[in-house]
């Protein structure tokens, strides 16, 4: 069943057919990071822009490296180099980026609802790489398909998610997920820094050792050091002593716990070092499978589904494009 | 439009027949004939009775007749924001929405703290010759919570209120000082409720709905710590405290004590605090976005029980327009505030038929009380007082269209919806300033 969406706002209502739809997809996608020539002509001619008003280590490269396996052309923009810094407003920016017909606008914003303020607005798919608190949706796919990787099926797991739940995009995106795939989310941290509104998703603990108690799947999330001047913990240190995930902690957790941590870790802070680097610890599982992820996200949205061709000129090139995607899986099955 | 203005006015009087008068002031709800003279109420007899039979005559068959109503808290913008609405739009928005006077508040540019700013306000509305306007004076320079406005200037210049409107008093110490200074000219304090520490950043209320948007919430604590915080002032203080939109039951509970107690304290509600939840900002809706905030089916039920019991004295729109491009961004950047004029009264009538409130509480809250709260004339149809009234059909249907408002901005979470009830006149003074143009 092809993916309907027009854009990639979030995984909230997402149903879970559609779920397995773009994980299956990203699984498919994987092996071409593997190859010698990392390269398929997938979406030739197609041109997809990044817009980027936060900083980003990960997802930016990472939705660039995919772009480009996929053969399409990239354009990167920062609002910090932009004419943002002249006080462009979003949509202009949006509405004159449009107007270069690109195939599709990748936005990271500090507000939230802003990619979906531009969907109604412009007429390009929007994907959402993160807006505000609210959601990344394609974090909480690739750790999806980390998990699934690792434990066959996410249905009846469960899943600590430790740390600034309040502030993080990252943990509502994995909760609507990991609860329409049937997981059970719990929620661990200092009172600050989880709503009582939570209880609505999950339990909610403030003892690290009784939050991932049997716990499947730590999901650590990164404290953002300001917070400290705002009150929510009265300093790093105490905030380490009691939620750090350390060796001795992970004792409580299931003996086949996987770690995922969405990215930048401050060590020795949420998570410990040895923890990170650890025999536990999937993170780097996560970004490699954050590139499949995006492949899959950009080939879904970019690719008009049939109906839409039949409107469209279909040249030979488009044939040949889509039968090398295909490709992929048929070569699999021959080997 | 400009054929809605083009005053009807005898030069005798007009009397009013075939309509419903509700005037509780005066005890009066029934079909009776309003016989106007001189601009001031000259009769309200049993129709058929005939009054008034030498003057020109107003057909209010089917419509319900009320004094004109006052909307005692709304922003005109003028001087300084008139991009968004001025003195004139505004007045024309009052006249259309049915209100014959509106008292407006002081965060223009420059702020109104001085005799100067409250005088070209009333110098103004006298031009435009519209709906009556009364300023309210700030309650500190320049609205920064800091040092008392010249209250006795401007009240010789004549506000008939003191209101930071927009802002929080944070002091606490000031808060007591306006109340007590104030008394001596008789002038009720507005106040927005609202502890800035406790609000932080929130853009919305603080609830499951501001979690699962991602969005900073503003809890119901903010504004109830703060209206728990002026009534032990008041205690003290004495003065007249009147507590803006308010939004939470808690802050209905706390009035609600404080009144049982017998404090001289007043409140309001808006009608979009009375009609719609936090669950209208739905898609990060930037037009749902407003100062103190929507907040749950829980508080509207609340507020709802205000109006009924009385713990809530009046109904004021807090009229905010705002310019398109400060409306429709990002939710964080969106500015706080709606227009509300001109969706009041619809809103009010389906509110009443949804509660057990009659239509003689909803004019105590729109006429009466906002004319006692404030000192201004009006409030009633008794016996010699202007001729302020408000004629609405209240079986009018008809679909929000901003686009075709009076006011000069557009920014209203109704947009669209079907509304039952329209204001078909208004008159000032007993000249029908405005009268619908498609009736």
């Amino acid at each position: 069943m092809p993916f309907e969406q027009r854009h990639l706002l979030g995984l909230e209502g997402v149903s879970r057919e559609q779920l397995m739809f773009l994980l299956n997809t990203a699984d498919s996608f994987r092996e071409i990071s593997e190859r010698d020539i990392k390269k398929v002509p997938t979406l030739r001619g197609k041109t997809v822009v990044s817009l980027f008003y936060e900083a980003s280590t990960r997802t930016r490269s990472s939705f660039e490296i995919a772009a480009k396996r996929m053969s399409a052309d990239f354009v990167s923009l920062s609002a910090s180099t932009s004419s943002v810094t002249k006080g462009e407003t979003l949509l202009d920016t949006a509405r004159n980026l449009n107007a270069m017909r690109p195939d599709a606008i990748i936005l990271r914003h500090y507000a939230s609802g802003a990619p979906h303020y531009l969907a109604a607005r412009v007429d390009c798919p929007i994907i959402n790489a993160g807006d505000g608190a609210h959601e990344h949706p394609t974090q909480a796919l690739l750790d999806l398909l980390t998990i699934r990787a690792r434990k066959a099926q996410i249905e009846g797991l469960t899943v600590a998610i430790v740390g600034d739940v309040l502030h993080s995009r990252v943990a509502r995106s994995d909760v609507f997920a990991l609860r329409t795939l049937g997981a059970t989310v719990r929620f661990v941290g200092p009172p600050t820094l989880l709503p009582p509104e939570l209880r609505e998703w999950g339990e909610v603990h403030h003892n690290l050792h009784e939050g991932i108690r049997a716990a499947d799947v730590i999901i650590m999330l990164r404290i953002q050091l300001e917070r400290q001047g705002k009150n929510f913990f009265p300093s790093v240190d105490e905030y380490s002593r009691y939620f750090c995930l350390t060796q001795n902690a992970l004792r409580y957790a299931k003996p086949d716990v996987i770690i995922l941590h969405p990215g930048p870790m401050n060590r020795g802070v949420e998570i410990a070092s040895d923890v990170a680097d650890g025999p536990y610890s999937v993170i780097m599982d996560q970004v490699t499978n954050g590139v499949a992820v995006r492949m899959a996200v950009l080939y879904l949205l970019i690719n008009r589904p049939r109906a839409q061709l039949e409107t469209e000129t279909v040249s030979e090139e488009a044939i040949a494009v889509e039968s090398a995607a295909a490709a992929p899986r048929l070569r699999r099955k021959a080997g | 439009m400009a054929a809605n203005f083009q005053p009807v006015t005898s030069a005798k009087g007009l009397v009013i027949r075939g309509g419903v008068v509700i005037d509780p002031a005066s005890g009066v709800n029934g079909h009776r004939d309003v016989v106007i003279r001189d601009g001031k109420i000259n009769a309200v007899t049993e129709p058929e009775g005939g009054a008034g039979a030498d003057l020109t005559v107003i057909d209010a068959s089917g419509c319900l007749v009320f004094p004109g109503l006052i909307d005692m808290h709304v922003h005109l913008r003028e001087p300084g924001y008139e991009y968004k609405e001025t003195i004139e739009s505004g007045a024309r928005a009052a006249l259309a929405g049915g209100f014959s006077a509106v008292a407006c508040m002081a965060n223009t540019n420059p702020v109104n703290d001085s005799a100067a700013v409250t005088e070209f306000i009333r110098e103004r509305a006298r031009e435009v010759a519209l709906a009556r306007v009364y300023p309210i004076g700030a309650v500190s320079k320049q609205l920064k919570g800091e040092e008392l406005a010249e209250i006795g200037e401007m009240h010789r210049a004549g506000i008939v209120a003191i209101s930071d409107d927009g802002m929080p008093i944070m002091d606490g110490g000031l808060m007591r000082r306006a109340l007590e200074y104030s008394s001596m000219f008789n002038l009720p304090v507005i106040v927005h409720e609202q502890d800035g520490t406790i609000a932080g950043d929130g853009v919305m209320n603080e609830g499951a709905v501001s979690m699962r948007l991602g969005l900073k919430g503003l809890p119901a604590a903010a504004e109830e710590a703060m209206v728990a915080r002026d009534l032990a002032i008041l205690e003290r203080a004495g003065g007249r405290l009147h507590i803006a939109h308010l939004s939470t039951a808690g802050s209905v509970a706390l009035v609600g004590d404080a009144k049982r107690r017998g404090l001289p304290v007043t409140a309001e509600v808006t009608p979009h605090h009375f009609s719609l939840t936090e669950a209208a900002v739905g898609a990060y809706n930037g037009n749902a976005k407003m100062n103190p905030p929507l907040r749950t089916a829980r508080d509207v039920d609340a507020v709802r029980r205000g109006l009924a019991d009385g713990t809530i004295d009046a109904i004021a729109t807090d009229h905010a327009p705002h310019h398109r491009d400060e409306k429709e961004i990002e939710f964080d950047r969106a500015l706080n505030g709606i227009i509300g004029l001109e969706t009041a009264v619809p809103l009010a009538l389906r509110m009443a038929e949804e509660t057990n409130i009659t239509l003689s509480a909803l004019v105590m809250a729109m006429s009466t009380n906002p004319a006692r709260i404030l000192g201004v004339p009006g409030g009633s149809l008794a016996l010699g007082v202007p001729a302020d009234v408000t004629i609405v059909d209240p079986a009018r249907r008809w679909t929000v269209c901003a686009a075709h408002f009076q006011s000069k901005s557009r920014n209203t979470p109704f947009e669209g919806m079907e509304l039952q009830g329209q204001v078909v006149m208004t008159l000032v003074g007993g000249r029908v300033v405005w009268r619908r143009a498609d009736v």
